[in-house]
């Protein structure tokens, strides 16, 4: 027994190769945890500056009346207003879209040169620069449509630039799924229609949503696609329609920080401060509808 | 309830029939890009047999069992020459590729419950085909559910989730889903390998109680499963069809090429 024993404990005993594995891997781990504990503090820093510095101005007053005396008193009600108005139009069209496009790409092509350039340029449409997004959208909506510049242009500028997202993050929920189901359901008799609004998308949708949950936040924060195609430096009335200008929070902040003489301290953090907190909300609006709809495991 | 009944009493009065030929592939090639996988196939499948297809893997076994719903359509690599007529209609002619797949049911080797209810798993053939009606649907999912063998197991629960389900049920499920297709025809592709050896006993009883509705192929890794089960089995090795015949006859080696013996008696594959 002694001598079984023996040789049991000999085969569990630490080497120095051990000793020095679990080193390097406690080592790893740390380092780790630190790039983690990094990526957050920014976020710490910036909410709490925010927060520090004009979180004291937030106020339902400030919410929700006119800016006044050159912008440097009042609220940002039209800018809060505008952005409302150029988000909500911007995901009206680029989330039908987008899906439709992503659909296609994932459901229906073939993979062949004709999907290959798609798919290219949706990659190169996602890395064009949002001032560059900006012009084609002055050349485009603003003059060739004969839009002018309004929330409309603005939108359908914001739109086309966040497009990529919500077809590259659609197609990657709607290929998460596996083939399996499809096949399974082609083998029924069901069509590809039928497989794809049965199967395939209500199971894609919490997918969906944070494709769609990034585009609220980065078309809300944009501002060089709206500056030259729809929002205003500073508007005396609210928008009546789609044809008219607007102002918009981002521009706003730009406006506040840097081309108004005499602006107060606190002006330009509160501004941020709204703009950040309507990105936080949605985003919480859209996870927690996300959360509910996944549910449990599904497969 | 009065339906299952009379089906009962139907499976018990064995139909003697003459045979009537239900699937008729004639000189079928398949191959993908520069690779053959069938080369040239023809054979008879009769109504209400069970017909077995053996033989190791690569064989050209799962290739053969995807032109006959012509599931071939959507692997563009896949390239087919030949005929094959379902109730003596050419396929490759046919105008509706839905509705002759809907009439043949495919059972995959690895189980797929769709990661719908269990209720839906069934109910999604029948809904496909326009039936909404819950109490129709009530009854059929009840008769699938009952004829897989499945519906003591989940009667309490037909809301919980079909892809959650261990292994066996879930093929269980699948054959359900098979049978709520209505089908004339029941494709069975090695749909023992991820199930244990009690359930695959209990879905072979399933079968043999099928017969009498249906035709069913039956491809198998296991010969033994063949000789249980076949009325005719088929031996494919490297894309060809090597012989055809009476499964016993095969199995106590009545044989036009040995290499069928072979591979029954396990020197090979």
């Amino acid at each position: 027994m002694s001598l079984n024993q023996i040789s049991v404990d000999s085969q569990f005993a630490e080497t120095q190769l051990n000793v020095k594995n679990k080193k390097i891997q406690g080592l790893y781990k740390t380092l780790f945890l630190m790039m983690t504990l990094l990526l957050i503090l920014p976020v710490l820093v910036i909410l709490g500056t925010l927060i520090i510095k004009g979180g004291s101005m937030i106020s339902i007053d400030f919410l929700f009346t006119d800016p006044v005396n050159g912008m440097t008193e009042g609220g940002i009600f039209p800018a809060l207003l505008g952005t409302i108005w150029l988000v909500t139009l911007a995901l009206l069209i680029s989330v039908p879209l987008g899906i439709a496009a992503a659909i296609y790409l994932s459901e229906y092509a073939a993979d062949n040169w004709f999907t290959r350039i798609i798919n290219l340029a949706i990659i190169n449409l996602a890395g064009v620069p949002s001032i560059v997004h900006a012009l084609f959208g002055v050349g485009a909506f603003v003059i060739f449509f004969g839009f002018g510049t309004s929330i409309l242009a603005a939108s359908l500028t914001l739109a086309i630039m966040t497009l990529p997202v919500v077809i590259v993050s659609t197609r990657e929920s709607l290929q998460a799924v596996p083939q399996a189901f499809r096949e399974a359901c082609w083998n029924m008799g069901a069509t590809r229609w039928q497989t794809i609004r049965r199967v395939v998308l209500p199971n894609a949708v919490s997918g969906i949503l944070t494709g769609v949950i990034l585009e609220v936040s980065r078309t809300t924060g944009e501002t060089a696609p709206i500056m030259f195609t729809g929002a205003a430096f500073f508007l005396p009335f609210l928008p009546q329609g789609v044809f008219d200008q607007t102002m918009a929070l981002s521009l706003h902040l730009f406006v506040v920080s840097t081309q108004v003489p005499n602006v107060p301290d606190a002006l330009p953090y509160a501004v941020a401060l709204v703009l950040i907190a309507m990105v936080l909300i949605m985003n919480s609006i859209s996870i927690a509808f996300r959360m509910h709809l996944r549910g449990k495991k599904k497969w | 309830m009065v339906d299952t009944a009379a089906e009962t009493e139907k499976t018990e009065t064995e139909i003697v029939a003459p045979k009537k030929i239900k699937l008729k592939v004639n000189d079928l090639k398949i191959s993908y890009a520069d690779e053959t996988a069938l080369s040239g196939v023809s054979l008879d499948v009769y109504e209400n047999e069970i017909f077995g297809i053996i033989g190791p893997a690569n064989a050209g076994k799962t290739s053969f069992l995807k032109t006959l719903n012509l599931m071939n359509t959507f692997d563009s690599n896949m390239k087919v020459e030949g005929n094959i007529f379902f109730n003596d209609r050419n396929i490759h002619q046919l105008k509706n590729v839905y509705a002759l797949r809907s009439r043949i049911g495919v059972v995959f080797p690895l189980p797929v419950g769709l990661p719908l209810t269990i209720y839906e798993n069934v109910a999604l053939s029948p809904r496909l085909r326009g039936i909404s009606d819950k109490v129709a649907l009530d009854i059929i999912v009840e008769r699938c559910l009952t004829r897989a063998a499945l519906w003591d197991e989940v009667k309490d629960r037909l809301d919980s989730l079909g892809s959650l389900l261990s292994g066996g049920q879930q093929q269980r499920l699948t054959i359900a889903r098979a049978l709520s297709q209505e089908p004339e025809v029941l494709i069975l592709d090695e749909f023992s390998i991820a199930v244990d050896p009690v359930t695959t006993m209990r879905i072979e009883d399933v079968l043999k109680e099928l017969k009498n509705e249906m035709t069913i192929i039956l491809v198998t890794n296991l010969v033994q499963q063949a000789r249980r089960l076949a009325d005719r089995t088929a031996f494919f090795l490297e894309g060809q069809c090597i012989e055809i015949g009476d499964t016993e006859a095969l199995f106590n080696g009545q044989v036009q090429d040995s290499r069928t013996t072979d591979y029954i008696e396990g020197r090979f594959g």
